[in-house]
């Protein structure tokens, strides 16, 4: 039995190699495991419920209200309104960010991922683009829900509109605040390549690291808390920009947009460099 | 065609293949030989693209695997540790892998049922046995029906049925003209299946040869001697052109001489015999013998006694 049967020329099966195919694969992975639904599910009922119970207190709480803090909700009711529910629900997105790569390593899946797509860059850009296109569309609606929720709440004590100068900007921008954190979240779990790791070290920094470095003495705390990631982010969940702020709404968004690029470069140097 | 090329790659302090060269050619089943830890897995990956190999290069018919378009059409592979998020259904396994490179769905309930688990096809990878996560791979591995295929112990796991099957299998895959690169650290295994070898042992080439050859070569016999008069009865055979090991006072093994030749010197010598006992080696043993000197992981005790061949069991 030596070699005498010709080697079939080509696989009559596959047939064409595509980003579009690296997105379509992307998308059905993330669609079919459960952490998926529970992520996102958990967002899209976090953030409206949490936005109607702070808002609701702080309607309850109206009368005994300083003048000067009404007077700071009324001058950004939609800032009020958005910021409440919002930090309860964006832990959902860094355990989602990082449960797509990171899970990828700690299952061996990466492996089967690689052999299939052993451009690896094209991988990471696909699982990004439709991690992040997901987290916008399911955060835009939740965006979307809890404003309305909260400005139907509100209304008695301070009115609030989309058509509020930066309002509609500051709802579509929770979105997109939301999907960069997803990418924020992906780029910290490609580096760090363990689950449990990469969520501790994104929710420890995102909530408790980042909001602390406000108390920072002097000038340098302030300038060190403006340019941080996701404080520099948050600001587009603001319709002005709040005496104080160091940043614009979109130059704090361009801040952690950059951030953001500059670990999903690092992601893709060692996601090439390193074994899988 | 498996093309290695000097291949090295370190893990830390650790060398795990050394300056590795073979090719691998199509239309017949080539074993993968090598005792734990030799390197197999690590050769493996290297040619595979997924580790980096720190010299040389490994090619599939002239191209790095991260140069080809659409690998699984051209390289099928079945890794040693799970590749599989336990989470996903079997057929959304194989579904994420499929859509990567315009494969259909029809194919993908082809290998399904090809690997005997069109049933369990939309149940979570993470409840199958261990036989079953190895058909899913093998089914991965096939996707998309690829001229090459690299297996790393794909009998692991599998029942005494399933053995035959992909014995048989990856015999079929190859009379169509296949390449079939498969590992195994069980000789035995690969006589029956392989029709080339390539044994490496501590990461560097030991043998790459047919298995015939290697068979041949594993049936040299080596005859047992006792003999009151070992001593002058041992220069004799060496002058005859044995070569003579001497176990004890009175006991020889005596190699590349048949027992008739034995006997006839020692009556021509004058020399009493009380025993001459032709022993055949198996060819695990033979294989062992190969690969004593870089064995990786040997037990405790003097394991190196125990390999030794002693009594004859036929060969394969
Ligand atoms: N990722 C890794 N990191 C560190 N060392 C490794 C790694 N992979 C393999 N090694 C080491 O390299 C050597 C070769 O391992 P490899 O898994 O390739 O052997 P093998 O021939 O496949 O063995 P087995 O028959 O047990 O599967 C071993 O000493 C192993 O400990
Ligand atoms: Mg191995």
């Amino acid at each position: 039995m030596t070699a005498t049967a010709a080697r079939p020329t080509a696989s009559t099966v596959a047939s064409r190699a595509s980003f579009g195919g690296l997105l379509h694969s992307e998308w059905t992975k993330l669609r079919s495991v459960r952490s998926t639904g529970w992520s996102l599910g958990l967002l899209a009922l976090l953030y409206p419920s949490f936005t109607a119970l702070l808002v609701g207190l702080t309607v309850a709480n109206w009368d005994q209200t300083a003048a000067s803090d009404r007077s700071l909700i009324a001058s950004d009711p939609t800032a009020v309104i958005l910021g409440s529910g919002f930090l309860i629900s964006q832990p959902a997105i860094c355990v989602l960010g990082v449960m797509v790569i990171a899970s990828e390593y700690s299952t061996g899946m990466i492996r089967a991922s690689l052999l299939a797509k052993p451009r690896r860059l094209s991988m990471l850009a696909a699982k990004g683009a439709v991690l992040s296109l997901v987290v916008l569309a399911v955060s835009l609606v939740a965006a979307f829900v809890s404003f309305f929720i909260g400005a139907a709440m509100l209304s008695e004590k301070v009115a609030a509109s989309l058509g509020d100068p930066g309002a509609l900007r500051a709802v579509v921008g929770t979105g997109l605040y939301l999907a960069m954190l997803s990418l924020f979240s992906l780029a910290i779990g490609a580096i760090v390549r363990r689950t449990a790791a990469g969520i501790t070290s994104v929710i420890m920094f995102v909530l408790v690291l980042a909001p602390l470095v406000q108390l920072l003495p002097g000038k340098f705390g302030e300038y060190a808390h403006a340019y941080l990631p996701t404080e520099a982010g948050l600001l587009i969940g603001q319709a002005i920009q709040h005496e104080g702020d160091l940043l614009t709404p979109w130059q704090g968004f361009g801040v952690f947009g950059l951030w953001t690029a500059a670990l999903l470069v690092l992601a893709a140097f060692l996601l090439n460099r390193r074994d899988a | 065609m498996i093309e290695a090329k000097n291949l090295t790659k370190r893990y830390g302090d650790k060398v795990a293949v050394k300056d590795l060269s073979f090719t691998v050619g199509p239309g017949k089943v080539t074993g993968f030989l090598g005792p734990n830890g030799a390197g197999k897995s690590t050769t493996m990956r290297l040619i595979l693209g997924l580790d980096h190999p720190d010299r040389g290069t490994a090619t599939i018919d002239g191209k790095r695997y991260r140069e080809l378009t659409t690998p699984l059409a051209a390289v099928g592979a079945l890794l040693e540790a799970k590749a599989v998020h336990p989470g996903r259904t079997a057929y959304n396994h194989l579904l994420c892998l499929a859509q990567s490179q315009g494969i259909s769905k029809k194919r993908i309930y082809e290998v399904l049922d090809l690997v005997g688990l069109s049933e369990v096809a939309h149940k979570r990878a993470g409840g199958f046995s261990l036989g079953m996560g190895q058909r899913l791979g093998l089914a991965a591995a096939l996707l998309g029906d690829p001229a090459v295929l690299v297996l790393d112990e794909p009998v692991n796991g599998l029942d005494p049925e399933g053995i035959l099957w992909i014995r048989t299998f990856m015999r079929q895959l190859a009379a169509e003209g296949r390449t079939v690169f498969v590992s195994s650290h069980l000789m035995n295994e690969m006589a029956v299946t392989a029709e080339h070898l390539i044994i490496i042992g501590r990461g560097s080439l030991i043998a790459d040869c047919p298995t015939q050859e290697f068979i041949e070569q594993g049936k040299k016999q080596t005859v047992l001697v006792r003999s009151p008069n070992a001593g002058e009865l041992a220069a004799a055979i060496t002058r005859a052109g044995g070569a003579v090991t001497r176990n004890d006072d009175n006991e020889l093994s005596v190699e590349d001489m048949d027992a008739t030749r034995i006997g006839e010197i020692a009556s021509a010598g004058g020399h009493v015999l009380h025993e001459v006992v032709p022993q055949r080696g198996t060819l695990e043993e033979a294989f062992m013998a190969l690969t004593r000197e870089s064995v990786e992981y040997a037990g405790t005790g003097s394991t190196r006694e125990a390999d030794a061949p002693k009594s004859g069991g036929g060969a394969e």
